[in-house]
């Protein structure tokens, strides 16, 4: 198994997030935006399971791959406490990403939160000739990675819940007046459920279609423990699968917000 | 591997190359993790719990981290008996290792239905899941008393055609007794420990972890309990023994089978590292090589006491 890689380098973005830069070349070369990996934080003791955590970016000619990440709990704060040269214990990719059609010539990526970041390396990736960017935080001081989006597409908009960077209020506000402006091919959604709920149902009344990137607290992360999963429609009923194999990537039309 | 040593052992005539089984639950049908390592290294596989019909499971979050371990309630998932035998049993049987279907129901009924659908089918035997922590009925409300237990299992015993495992919860007064209750019905073999039943709270929010509320423990941190009800049942019951709890090396299978267990299962060290079960062979076959142990065999109940 090819699991072990070396961290590139290590910094903070804001006071509790921050990119890991790890070299492997073959998940850069492999992974697909949207994408997860698999990441062992300790020795197994008080941090037992691996963290599943979306691809940001990758460069396929240095062979590295970004990660950017919250410190949210213990695992998350070991993997902040690495540094430059230390080992990493990885699985992936994984999951299915996001569709790049070459039809979607105008599309549209809204991110929540740290919801952000698979987002990046679609804008990258995607050979529509229109991409629009629509990212929300809670405030000014969360904003982050906003250069590297503007460079990566053709309109960024950022809204803040309490106005104190870009536009007061939802992402899905900024969503409607540029779905109104002109219809995209597509929309690509990742953030809090609430977010993607809101935003799917948006985007059903205008016929625009859309895919969702899911999360769930994970165990195995391949598929074959079924304790990550979401609800999805099954013909006229609903099951329940996994978000490590069968996503973290869905059709907006496809999961059942509860 | 030396060849001069032997893993091979015979459970209740169920023939393993090697005694280390992928845990039922914990491996699905075998295909996510085929693509990480040659199945044909596993003495067997149990497969993910099975019903008479297809399950849906519980609502997520479906697992919860704790100190050294896990605790889920996915509450058998699974796709319905029928759709195991048509579609996955053909892609297991491609591989030289042995299959035990584990068989769940909400009736005794059910459990007899399973059992004898299972009888006709291409396996090796039948690990009777009297021990899920993680739905209403059926299950552990069976598992946690010796008359329960006796009568599911001298029912299905009857219509039983392979050899027949009683998996045991660790959720009761004395394990012994539902050990003996088992073997007095019938069972051929018994596997333990299922999972402790515990749960997780979210102090910030001050509601469970689990959508279920509760759920059932394993990892490291069940091996010690699951080491001591090993020891304990090998010296209640003459059947065999297949032990499990927190087994995340050759090391840990080894103190198993010292402990009275003829074979063992593992699944959640899995999670965390997915050649866990090819790392317990090759661990061992090290220590059968560094100890002069010829046969796995002769490490069954040598525990030194």
């Amino acid at each position: 198994m090819d699991n072990i890689f070396k961290i590139a380098k290590s910094e903070m973005l804001n006071a509790d997030t921050f990119l890991l830069t790890i070299e492997s070349e073959r998940i850069a070369k492999k992974a697909r935006p949207g994408q997860i990996v698999h990441v062992k934080c300790g020795n197994g003791t008080e941090v037992y399971l691996r963290r599943p955590i979306s691809i940001c970016s990758v460069d396929r000619e240095k062979g590295t791959f970004d990660l950017a990440i919250q410190i949210r709990g213990k695992g998350t704060k070991i993997l902040s406490n690495m540094k430059p040269g230390d080992e990493i214990d990885i699985i992936g990719p994984l999951g299915q990403g996001f569709s790049l059609y070459p039809k979607h010539r105008k599309i549209i990526v809204v991110g929540g939160g740290i919801g952000i970041f698979p987002l990046l390396q679609l804008l990258k990736d995607h050979p529509a000739d229109n991409k629009k960017a629509i990212l929300g935080f809670r405030n000014r001081s969360l904003v982050i990675l906003e250069n590297e989006f503007r460079q990566s597409c053709d309109g960024l908009f950022i809204a803040t819940d309490d106005g104190s960077y870009g536009e007061k209020g939802f992402v899905t506000d900024i969503l409607k007046k540029e779905v109104e402006k002109e219809l995209p091919d597509m929309v690509f959604l990742c953030g809090p459920i609430v977010m993607m709920k809101a935003g799917v149902e948006l985007l059903k009344k205008y016929n625009v279609p859309c895919e969702v990137s899911m999360e769930q607290r994970m165990g195995c992360g391949i598929g074959a423990c079924l304790t990550c999963v979401c609800k999805v429609k099954k013909g006229d009923d609903w099951e329940y699968t996994q978000v490590c194999k069968r996503g973290p990537v869905f059709s907006g039309d496809e999961v059942i917000f509860d | 591997m030396n060849s001069n040593i032997s893993l091979e052992v015979n459970v209740a005539g169920i023939k393993l190359k090697n005694p280390v089984i992928a845990a039922s639950g914990c491996f699905g049908f075998g295909r996510e993790y085929s693509r990480y390592f040659d199945l044909n290294r596993l003495g067997g596989i149990a497969v993910k719990g099975l019903t008479r019909e297809p399950r849906k499971g519980n609502p997520p979050p479906r697992i919860a981290e704790t100190p050294a371990g896990i605790l889920n309630s996915v509450g058998l998932q699974n796709p319905g008996v029928q759709a195991f035998i048509e579609k996955e049993i053909p892609f297991l049987r491609g591989f030289d290792t042995a299959i035990i279907a584990n068989a769940s129901g909400n009736t005794i009924e059910d459990y007899e239905y399973m059992v004898k659908t299972l009888s006709d089918a291409d396996i090796d035997g039948i690990e009777l899941n009297l021990s899920c922590p993680n739905v209403k009925e059926g299950c552990m409300s069976f598992g946690s008393t010796a008359n329960g237990v006796f009568e599911v299992v001298s029912r299905v015993k009857k219509k039983a055609g392979k050899p027949l495992i009683v998996k045991l919860t660790p959720n009761v007064t004395d394990i012994t007794e539902i050990a003996r209750a088992a073997e007095a019905a019938g069972a051929d073999a018994v596997s333990l420990i299922n999972t402790l039943l515990g749960m997780a709270i979210d102090a910030k929010t001050r509601r469970p972890i689990l959508g279920n509320v509760t759920g059932g423990l394993s990892g490291p941190a069940v091996k010690p309990v699951a080491l001591r009800m090993v020891w304990q049942v090998s010296k209640a019951v003459n059947i065999p023994i297949i032990g499990m709890g927190g087994i995340s090396n050759g090391t840990d299978a080894v103190e198993f089978l010292l402990a009275g267990a003829s074979a063992v299962m593992m699944g959640t060290a899995g999670f965390v590292n997915p050649m866990a079960w090819v790392e317990t062979i090759e661990g061992l076959e090290n220590y059968m090589a560094e100890n002069k142990v010829k046969s796995v065999t002769e490490l069954i109940g040598g525990l030194i006491v």
